[in-house]
């Protein structure tokens, strides 16, 4: 009973504190930092800790469209060439000056550091030659007209050339070599407990509001709560569904939530033959029922998606009816999420010739998405009453993955995140192509001529209006195939003090510099 | 004396050698780090690059081959996902595991041998039970559980205690510990006590059954007919004729402490080897799970070693040269 008194007090120092110009936020992050080095491995927790100390040529916003970063405007020369202008008088954390051979050397960098379980390279592979035009500009060449390359280059940070040449993972991790131009320095790097920062006061952009910036390392969800309660953090990022109602009812917390990239949904194994589905006394089935249009949208019918969002995930989600989230680039708004309708579902099946149903494995991770467990069992559920049994089996990502990707499940949960939906299409929906690296995550190996055409083309469209029409176009030939089986957009959820406001990201980041003392008349959500 | 040891060093070497291999065949059954960490937009050619570039292209007897070259040369390799040393990654959170468990060990021991004491004189005083219904608890409630409402109650509503984390730290002999501080010791306590709840349990249970056996033997009873005083026959005579069991199975759970803090260390968010293993196997980081799992068996072997060579100091009967492994 100490608390409730000493809080007000308390607050009022705080705003005194924060007045006075000595700021410091804490927040509880929820998956484990690997290395500071920003070109080692591509892994999201890693990316959010270097987006405070590095930048790179393009930016996103929060609605995860493409923005200015280092470079302050880009063209396309010609079907092949980019060029990108850099922002003037940009200093790095050692006071030197951002040059384009920085951005020559970043962009380098990746393909020399062999021993990578998630390289960069995906990103850099694409551009064959590079052209210093001067001090500030950089021209980049593509053997194929490729439209991607200011959205890649968002995935590769600018390090200063001069500490970086030669660095280890060790001297990124003490600090000796991540010298980069974002708005906080590294303070230090306490592997698997804390990363803490100072403010860049040389810092190009807008003055972040901290001074110290401590990202405390709490996995666990119940733990990362407890301590947001217990006022040892200011903010924290990802929490749990079954917290959102709690949290929302104490006056001294709000919340932050904005639609995520990460649109769940189930692959379905269209070959000929597809292991794990059979009919009801277990007899292989041939043809793959998985192959026919009708069972996939009886499936798509059968689903309540609206019953998933405010039940399993507490509201954290919305039905989804196109691979990427409604802000990103090439959401087709006009479609709509298939309607909940068992009948519709029956009849469709019937008419495929099933009208007993089958039987099939269903299978998830544990781990890895929101509430992906219990997700899994609520669509086995809804499947039983159209008459499909759909055996469960959930397992952690360690082990799922590797069984997914050599196609072992007929029926697999899978979350994605992309910039756009050409992207998307390309990875998840296009036919499977090693030679050509499409459709590397399309584990139902569906395929469609139509979708390939349209995707390809929209992805050698420089023009970014006719390009995103494409992209839309691919978006809806594709759905209306319904090649997956589409859940929902997880919403990413930031919870913190109720004097602080955050602007929430589409990308999940969870960035520092855009934490700011709330206004007086800031919505509680 | 001298040859028993060096026979147990000789076993624990062929069980070092078991262990990497099986390690080794499992992880590989599994499949491999690039499947989890490369990213969504990877195709097969960079897929196939990152697998040949960690050397996990390679048939499995080479890639075991390769790592007991390396392993005899005293390196096992560096860590898939950190890009640094194995050994390195988990020396450096070595201590924080050390001093969570001995610091749980600590209150085991300390508060658990005269409270068991206490419960063994005077079985059927109200004190006595107290004990014994409160040591039921620290044995059957989850360590989770607990954890999380010691955080409920003395950080969350009382404030009195930070809820996770380790404290700053000082060096002491070149090892980084917490409990010299004070802000050290207040974020030691809770993941502590929780660790040692199970311990402080046992170790009440097992000196109290060994005070009741004690205090009806011969001997306890001829101390006392020598007229000596009930402090030195307790204190003495009965406590070091107890003792034996109680090494031994502290001994043990020293062992079970230090590799198994993996509960409390999550919930606590502690610093400690327990987190950095669960992490290393959802990301399949063979190098730490394997350097890992070598040194907690080293470990074991040692502490193992160590109450064996204790149990001939406290009761001179035993002779070590004389048993057979």
């Amino acid at each position: 009973m100490i608390r409730p008194l000493a809080r007000p007090v308390l607050a009022a120092f705080a705003l005194a504190s924060g007045l006075a110009g000595a700021a410091d936020l804490r927040i509880g992050m929820s998956a484990d930092v690997t290395s500071i080095d920003p070109h080692f491995v591509n892994i999201t927790p890693n990316n959010n800790v270097a987006w405070h100390l590095f930048e790179a040529l393009t930016h996103v916003d929060a609605d995860a469209r493409l923005v200015p970063g280092l470079a302050e405007s880009w063209r396309a020369v010609d079907a092949t060439t980019w060029e990108f202008k850099l922002r003037r008088g940009v200093k790095f954390h050692d006071g030197s000056e951002l040059t384009a051979e920085d951005v020559a050397f970043s962009i380098d960098r990746p393909a020399t550091l062999a021993a990578s379980p998630g390289p960069f390279t995906t990103f850099t592979r694409p551009i064959v030659s590079k052209q210093l035009v001067d001090r500030h500009t950089i021209r980049v060449k593509t053997a194929a007209p490729y439209a991607m390359v200011p959205y890649d280059l968002n995935s590769i940070f600018i390090v200063s050339k001069k500490a970086a040449a030669g660095a280890s993972t060790e001297d990124f991790n003490t600090g000796k070599a991540a010298i980069g131009t974002g708005p906080y320095r590294l303070a230090r790097f306490a592997r698997g407990e804390r990363v803490e920062l100072v403010r860049n006061d040389a810092y190009w952009g807008a003055r972040p509001a901290w001074d110290k910036v401590i990202l405390r390392i709490v996995p666990s969800d119940g733990p990362r709560v407890s301590a947001l309660l217990a006022d040892e953090f200011d903010a924290i990022e990802y929490v749990p569904t079954p917290d959102l109602k709690r949290i929302r009812s104490t006056p001294r917390f709000r919340l932050e939530q904005k639609v995520s990239w990460r649109t769940i949904f189930f692959t379905m194994d269209q070959r000929d033959a597809a292991p794990g589905v059979t009919d009801k006394d277990g007899r292989p089935l041939s043809p793959n029922p998985l192959r026919d249009p009708r069972v996939r949208e009886a499936i798509a019918k059968a689903i309540n998606r609206q019953a998933i969002v405010d039940r399993v995930m507490d509201g954290a989600a919305m039905p989804a009816s196109n691979l990427v989230a409604p802000p990103v680039f090439g959401h087709v708004a006009s479609l709509k999420p298939e309607a909940y309708d068992v009948e519709g579902a029956r009849k469709l099946l019937t008419a495929a010739g099933h009208p007993a149903g089958f039987t099939m494995t269903l299978a998830a991770p544990n781990n890895r998405y929101l509430n992906d467990e219990q997700v899994a069992q609520a669509v086995a559920q809804m499947l039983a009453r159209v008459g499909i049994e759909a055996k469960v089996t959930t397992m952690p990502l360690a082990a799922y993955f590797p069984k997914a990707r050599a196609l072992e499940f007929p029926f697999a949960m899978l979350g994605w995140g992309s910039f756009s939906g050409d992207l998307a299409l390309r990875s998840l929906v296009m036919s499977h192509d090693a030679d050509r690296g499409t459709g590397a995550w399309n584990w139902g190996r569906y395929s469609n001529p139509q979708v390939d055409r349209l995707v390809t083309q929209a992805l050698a469209t420089v023009d970014e209006g006719k390009r995103e029409a494409l992209a839309r176009e691919a978006m809806t030939a594709a759905m209306s195939d319904r090649p997956v089986l589409l859940l929902h957009h997880q919403l990413a959820t930031w919870a913190m003090r109720r004097d602080l406001a955050y602007a929430a990201r589409t990308d999940e980041y969870t960035l520092a510099h855009h934490f700011r003392p709330a206004t007086k008349d800031e919505p509680r959500r | 004396m001298l040859v028993y040891v060096i026979r147990r060093l000789m076993q624990s070497i062929v069980v070092l050698f078991v262990m990497s291999a099986l390690v080794f065949v499992g992880v590989y059954a599994i499949g491999n780090p690039v499947d989890i960490l490369i990213n969504p937009q990877a195709d097969q050619e960079d897929i196939e690059r990152a697998i040949k570039g960690l050397g996990l292209d390679k048939p499995l007897w080479e890639q075991y081959l390769v790592f007991l070259q390396r392993a005899a040369a005293g390196d096992l390799g560096k860590s898939f996902a950190f890009n640094v040393p194995a050994i390195q990654l988990i020396l450096e959170r070595m201590p924080a595991t050390l001093e969570l468990a001995t610091a749980a060990m600590v209150i085991a021991i300390v508060l658990g041998i005269p409270l068991g004491l206490l419960a063994g004189l005077k079985p059927e005083s109200l004190g006595a039970r107290t004990i014994m219904a409160g040591s039921i608890l620290g044995f059957s409630l989850p360590t989770f559980w607990v954890g999380l409402m010691l955080i409920m109650v003395f950080s969350v509503h009382l404030g009195w205690l930070p809820s996770n984390g380790r404290g700053p730290t000082t060096d002491l002999l070149g090892i980084p510990v917490s409990f010299l501080s004070w802000a050290g010791l207040r974020h030691l306590v809770l993941p502590a006590t929780n660790l040692a709840l199970f311990n402080l349990a046992l170790v009440i249970r097992l000196t109290r059954s060994g005070t009741r056996e004690a205090m009806l033997q011969d001997y306890v009873k001829y101390a006392r007919a020598k007229g000596l005083s009930d402090a030195r026959v307790i204190g003495v005579h009965v406590l070091k004729n107890i003792s034996i069991p109680i090494v031994t199975v502290t001994g043990l759970q020293f062992g079970a402490l230090i590799a198994f803090a993996i509960v409390t260390e999550s919930i606590f968010a502690w610093p400690g080897m327990g987190k950095l293993l669960i992490d290393s196997i959802n990301v399949l980081d063979r190098p730490v799970i394997v350097a890992y799992l070598l040194i907690i068996v080293t470990l074991f072997i040692a502490i193992n070693l160590a109450v064996d060579l204790l149990y001939s100091v406290l009761d001179p009967r035993v002779r070590l040269a004389d048993a057979k492994g």
